[in-house]
């Protein structure tokens, strides 16, 4: 990978923690609120939503026009197109832990350049908990590529 | 209580999808978060920096937003540290077995019109509407 598609990772990724927390999606109270249905529900994170699905569902229309992207060469899309009990299970566990606290991933790592003492717990608990799910996922395509190795 | 503010989400939405096209034209990648870390411990070597560089962004981003004074930190207190520690337990581990979160299957995987996403996108808010409903009406947890 080139160095100048390293400076657009950057670049995207400032735009993005620019956009996420002028919407105060880091601010976990905004999100329980909209999560909250019967309390005194925010609905700013519909605008959110909204407003990133229209740009993206336009923009990408135009882009994956292209035969290749500027800086690669090649499109890296997901392949996986079956709805399984991974895909439901893990929604519902990230459910579970997004309606607890109030954080998803996007923000809570945007939330470290906000000095927000609650980011310095859940971060390292979400790459624990990622790599957890890693460690085992690879355990297990090492253990089917060697069947002898198992009792 | 938060006061509803449209204006300040809508523009923030735009970036964020501004973002997302940015990444797949130069880069040609979604720009989900927890797959772009989620992927980044075990990556080669040549796959790593774009990564750390996109995370980096996003810590960047929104420092230089509260500088400029458009995004203010967040100042939630009381809310007990055990729980943000289960909370991020579970969204590492669930977001790494569904591969995406709220932005790779929530913002780019709708703006694809994935099948998968739309699924997933259901699937973790009706959870988190719910868990939000237990946890804070029958069980009381709240910060202020």
């Amino acid at each position: 990978m080139s160095e100048r598609a390293r400076v657009a990772a950057l670049l995207a990724g400032t735009v993005f923690g620019a956009g996420l927390s002028i919407a105060r999606m880091t601010d976990p109270r905004k999100v329980l609120n909209f999560l909250d249905l019967t309390g005194h529900w925010d609905g700013s994170l519909l605008f959110v939503l909204g407003g990133a699905v229209v740009v993206a569902f336009a923009g990408y229309r135009i882009v994956l026009g292209r035969a290749t992207p500027l800086f690669d060469d090649r499109f890296h899309l997901p392949a996986s197109t079956s709805i399984d009990a991974a895909l439901i299970g893990g929604a519902v566990l990230f459910g579970i832990g997004w309606g607890l606290a109030g954080y998803c991933p996007g923000p809570a790592i945007a939330s470290l350049g906000l000095h927000d003492p609650e980011a310095a717990w859940f971060v390292p608990a979400l790459a624990v908990g990622a790599l957890t799910h890693r460690w085992r996922e690879r355990r297990r395509g090492e253990a089917s590529r060697e069947p002898s190795s198992s009792p | 209580m938060t006061p509803f503010t449209p204006i300040a989400a809508l523009v923030g939405g735009l970036l964020i999808g501004l973002a997302a096209v940015l990444l797949l034209w130069l880069d040609g990648r979604i720009a989900g978060v927890s797959g772009i870390g989620g992927r980044l411990w075990f990556a080669r070597s040549g796959d790593r920096w774009w990564r750390v560089l996109f995370l980096a962004g996003l810590v960047l981003g929104a420092w230089g937003s509260n500088v400029l004074g458009v995004a203010q930190a967040p100042a939630r207190s009381g809310f007990p540290p055990g729980l943000l520690v289960a909370a991020g337990l579970l969204v590492g581990y669930g977001t790494s077995l569904e591969n995406g979160c709220t932005s790779g299957h929530g913002v780019c995987g709708i703006a694809r019109l994935s099948r998968r996403s739309l699924v997933a996108t259901a699937v973790f808010l009706v959870t988190a509407f719910a868990t939000t409903f237990v946890a804070r009406h029958l069980f009381q947890v709240a910060g202020s």
